[in-house]
């Protein structure tokens, strides 16, 4: 049993802390009478509510919230936050998640109460600052995108895909085109197959060449007549810039098909490179990646798109747009409705504003050469680290996938533990929490063995980098003198490996009414698990 | 750090990227500027906003002026929960996994169904959400909704089924303003994958859910209700009556107007549903050592996993906003949220009497009414110059209801502040001058 070794292994990051105490639920806190809330004084005839309401649509019991004080709830997620590792207070590689500081000052402008307290159907004539940021905020993405025109709408990177295919559907349909295969490189993030089947399309897989870049041939072949787009991120999920970047453009658009952009790696070409430059025809961006919001342990985030002339027209409605004065006076800014070919709303309101108001900030004070410095230093960071981690002692163990320079991240496999040291990715991915890091992307890109997706991005040191490649060789050294260590890691986090397996096939997603101490309702949660799993 | 590389310059490290591809000017973009400026830019163009500090509001339609405690704010600044991602190394992510499993009993316990998700990305997108999930479950390819579904959700729908190659049919609202229960039976066919409805209503009204659920039913059609969370501790769950979805706006728990967004969706259904879910879901688990802990699970619905079989593809939800949520729901609490719905309740339809003018939905309302008001545009102007924001005009949305004015109320709006708004309608009504 694991447990023997653990007193043992602790010596990383010292003690354990607040690790030994089993999780005890806000809904376990609650003891009958105990409240928060106290509401404001009736005003008005106290009308009983059986009075007001038909008996059919009353509730008759209360829902179960926890019914616990103030200073309770305080410390229950004071603790609770304790057991998070965070971008604050480390190193969090995340390859592909793009994880740089988010600037303090993003989130005291978001709150001030003109921007947090406005509702989303304002008159726009006392909505003029909004309307303008979200303009301005249009125009700087427009400009790096290389491309004319801008939606904010969409909710995150996913939900920008979506646009962009529901905006080729359109597109084609305009012209009378009926077209029914998106093509996608194996390398692609999860979201893009997943978009092309909810857009009503086929996914066909493009081939990746010997260089990691798309395979032209593979392409070629597969770029018919009944192909709607190709959806593509450049540089790709291997941090490579695919060279033939113009050739597929031009393969693509003679098909007469769309070029897609995943934006996620946006943070390597920054006004280095524009992808409306490259060929590409919709872009959409990851503001919770390379403008800043912060990623919030799951969102929120947002995912504005960027199109050509060609797509313009069939942009979600409303658009934001500035109208001249009246008389040469200021201009004004609206939301125009009056879009007929428009594909229509993705969301309610206007996308997620307080998004927008920290991404123009940022965009703001790092202004044009600010944002091609992150991506230079985004770059140079990588390739650092790159560099490094080919050094004797660990690149034989964890060599690079593709031997070439990167952009902003790179992918290493881990083939050479597993066959030399006998410890898989997971193992050394589990051991790097003992050190206080946060481990990189692992097992994506699917073609890569035992894959370790590495994104340092341009806002860490060289020191940071430096114990990042300490770390790795500490690992390595110990798994070679005892595999164990890793396979058994980790020992100082909160808990140990999770029972993920169990988890999925007898799924308790949901306290049991009423709060109960914590190896009771485990127990009850067990013996009602008909009453939340299907058999 | 170039030696180590290898390079020369940092311009030897884009030889990569071909030269016709290249950016070969700087970006036409403004100088950055310090952080002080940036406050001072950003503060003045907050101050041309007209926020709901700034006048008496009883614009509602979809999101709502609530008093948001300062607790709220204090949790979800911390940096633990503001700045990791999705939590992909559970061991390193407990407190998130168990906000997310926290939020998942609240959300069940307030809709009434047994499973929930942990967050989508908002109401209206939420809804086709639902729809896809239906689509395959029943492999049908029809959506019935009713014209009491919010108009964004409905417009949602339509632009999503554009991809999904589905229909949607609309039941229309009787003279009273709610769902025609007849038109409803007669709109759900064989072909009808799911069927929408709105609890309350995008008017307000509290429908009769029951026979409307029966005849959405009649087919074997998915029932899917959205609910505004907030009224739940006083109007009887949607689970209650046999819906296989509630789901919708999360902005009424502790979120922030912020001219729209972020907020969180919501998505609870039944249990038969939980492996056909769209999004986040946390489960209770044991580590290694026995000890109760919490994972992200069901995986293999999702996207990184499951690629183009998944459930949906949606990757990064709105964790934070969720916290919000729950934190919100716990300051509430079991009796606070009753005692709320009771005073929203009842300062409804005190405002219903009071503004005296004809109502579209007579019947019973919870948080918000509408009502004809024969000089609108005579309403605005006088309202807007005194402060007062009257509500929204339904016309756009809904051309038989040109003169109609959809009223909101929240524990924020007192007395006085209705009699006002009262005072101002009789004023506009009887042509005395302002």
């Amino acid at each position: 049993m694991a447990a023997s070794t653990t007193d043992a292994r602790t010596d990383v990051l010292g003690g354990p802390g607040t690790a030994v105490r089993e999780a005890v639920t806000i809904f376990e806190r609650s003891r009958s009478g105990r409240r928060a809330f106290a509401p404001p004084a009736t005003d008005v005839p106290e009308t009983p509510v059986s009075e007001l309401l038909p008996e059919g649509a009353i509730r008759r019991e209360p829902p179960a919230l926890p019914e616990v004080s103030e200073p309770e709830i305080v410390r229950h997620y004071n603790n609770l936050s304790k057991k998070n590792f965070d971008l604050d207070t480390g190193f969090y590689p995340l390859g592909s998640c793009t994880m740089k500081h988010n600037p303090k000052v993003n989130e005291r402008v978001a709150a001030l109460p003109g921007h947090a307290r406005l509702h989303p159907l304002q008159d726009p004539e006392h909505a003029q600052g909004a309307l303008e940021l979200m303009w301005r905020l249009q125009g700087a993405l427009a400009e790096i995108a290389g491309l004319p025109h801008v939606s904010l709408q969409p909710s995150a990177g996913s939900h920008g895909e979506l646009a962009g295919l529901l905006l080729t559907r359109a597109y084609h349909e305009d012209r009378g085109e009926r077209r029914t295969k998106v093509l996608t490189p194996d390398t692609a993030h999860g979201t893009n197959p997943a978009t092309v089947v909810m857009a009503g399309y086929e996914v066909v897989k493009v081939g990746t060449a010997d260089d990691g870049g798309i395979d032209l041939d593979d392409l070629r072949e597969k770029a018919g007549d009944d192909v709607a787009c190709l959806m593509l991120t450049n540089p790709n999920t291997l941090g490579l810039f695919d060279r033939r970047i113009e050739e597929i453009a031009g393969v693509v658009h003679e098909a007469g098909a769309t070029l897609y952009y995943d934006g996620a790696n946006l943070n390597a070409v920054m006004g280095i490179s524009r992808p409306g430059d490259m060929g590409f025809d919709i872009v959409h961006f990851n503001l919770h990646k390379t403008f800043t919001q912060p990623h919030g342990g799951g969102g929120p985030g947002a995912g504005p798109i960027a199109v050509s002339d060609r797509i313009e027209p069939f942009l979600p409605r409303p658009q934001v747009v500035r109208r001249a004065g009246d008389n040469g006076g200021e201009p004004r800014f609206d939301l125009d409705f009056d879009r007929p070919k428009s594909i229509g709303r993705l969301r309610g309101f206007q996308g997620n504003y307080g998004v927008f108001v920290r991404s123009y900030a940022y965009i703001r004070q790092l202004g044009r050469d600010g944002l091609r410095d992150v991506s230079e230093t985004a770059v140079l960071n990588a390739n650092y680290l790159r560099a490094r981690l080919a050094e004797e002692g660990v690149g034989e163990y964890l060599p690079i996938a593709f031997d070439r320079l990167c952009m902003h991240e790179f992918v290493l496999s881990g083939r050479g533990a597993k066959e030399k040291l006998g410890v898989r990715t997971l193992d050394i991915a589990k051991r790097m929490l003992d050190h206080g890091v946060h481990p990189p992307t692992v097992y994506f890109p699917l073609l890569v063995d035992e894959a370790l997706m590495i994104e340092p991005t341009e806002t860490e040191t060289k020191e940071t980098l430096d114990a990042f490649c300490d770390s790795v060789r500490t690992i390595l050294e110990e798994a070679a003198r005892d595999p164990e260590i890793a396979r058994n890691a980790p020992y100082t986090t909160p808990v140990r490996r999770l029972d993920e397996a169990g988890a999925a096939r007898r799924p308790v997603v949901r306290q049991r009414a009423g709060g109960e101490p914590p190896g009771d309702a485990r127990r009850a949660a067990d013996s009602s698990a008909g009453g939340h799993a299907p058999a | 750090m170039l030696a180590a590389i290898g390079a020369s310059s940092l311009e030897d490290l884009f030889t990569e990227i071909p030269a016709g591809v290249r950016l070969e000017r700087p970006l036409d973009l403004p100088e950055g500027v310090s952080e002080q400026e940036v406050t001072d830019e950003l503060g003045a163009l907050a101050r041309r906003n007209r926020s709901c500090d700034e006048e008496v509001s009883f614009v509602g339609a979809g999101m709502y002026d609530h008093y948001v405690p300062a607790l709220v704010d204090s949790i979800t600044q911390r940096s633990e929960y503001l700045t990791p991602y999705t939590p992909y190394q559970p061991e390193i992510s407990q407190g998130g996994l168990q906000v997310m499993f926290e939020f998942q009993t609240a959300i069940s316990e307030l809709t009434g169904l047994p499973v929930s998700n942990a967050s989508l990305y908002e109401g209206p997108s939420s809804v086709p959400a639902a729809g896809y999930m239906a689509l395959s479950e029943t492999g049908r390819s029809k959506f019935v909704c009713s014209r009491g579904l919010h108009p964004h959700a409905r417009e949602t729908l339509r632009t999503y089924s554009a991809g999904f190659g589905s229909e949607v049919v609309e039941a229309p609202l009787t003279d009273d303003g709610v769902t025609d229960v007849g038109a409803l039976a007669e709109a759900v066919d064989e072909d009808t994958a799911a069927v929408f409805l709105s609890q309350p209503n995008f008017l307000g009204a509290v429908e009769d859910l029951e026979p409307l659920v029966e005849a959405a039913r009649r087919t074997g059609a998915l029932v899917v209700c959205s609910a505004d969370p907030l009224t739940l501790g006083v109007l009887r769950p949607p689970g209650d009556f046999d819906v296989d979805i509630c789901l919708g706006e999360g902005q009424t728990l502790g979120g922030r107007l912020d001219f729209g967004g972020p907020s969180f969706g919501f998505f609870a259904a039944k249990e038969r549903f939980i492996r056909r879910m769209p999004g986040r879901i946390a489960g209770e688990t044991v580590d290694a050592d026995g000890r109760r802990g919490f994972v992200l699970t069901l995986q293999t619905r999702e996207q990184h996993i499951r690629r183009e079989k998944a459930t949906h593809n949606i990757c990064t939800a709105q964790a934070l906003n969720a916290l919000a949520g729950v934190v919100y729901l716990s300051w509430l609490g079991r009796t606070g949220i009753v005692e709320l719905g009771e005073l929203m309740l009842r300062r409804t339809h005190y405002a219903r009497e009071q503004l005296g003018a004809e109502p579209i939905n007579p019947g019973p309302v919870v948080r918000e009414f509408a009502v004809r008001v024969p000089d609108l545009d005579a309403l605005f102007a006088r309202a807007r110059e005194e402060g007062v924001n009257p509500g929204y005009r339904l016309g756009d949305d809904y051309p038989e209801y040109a003169d109609g004015l959809l009223v909101a109320i929240t524990e924020r709006r007192t007395r006085r502040e209705i009699d006002r708004l009262a005072g101002l309608v009789a004023a506009v009504r009887q042509g005395v001058p302002a």
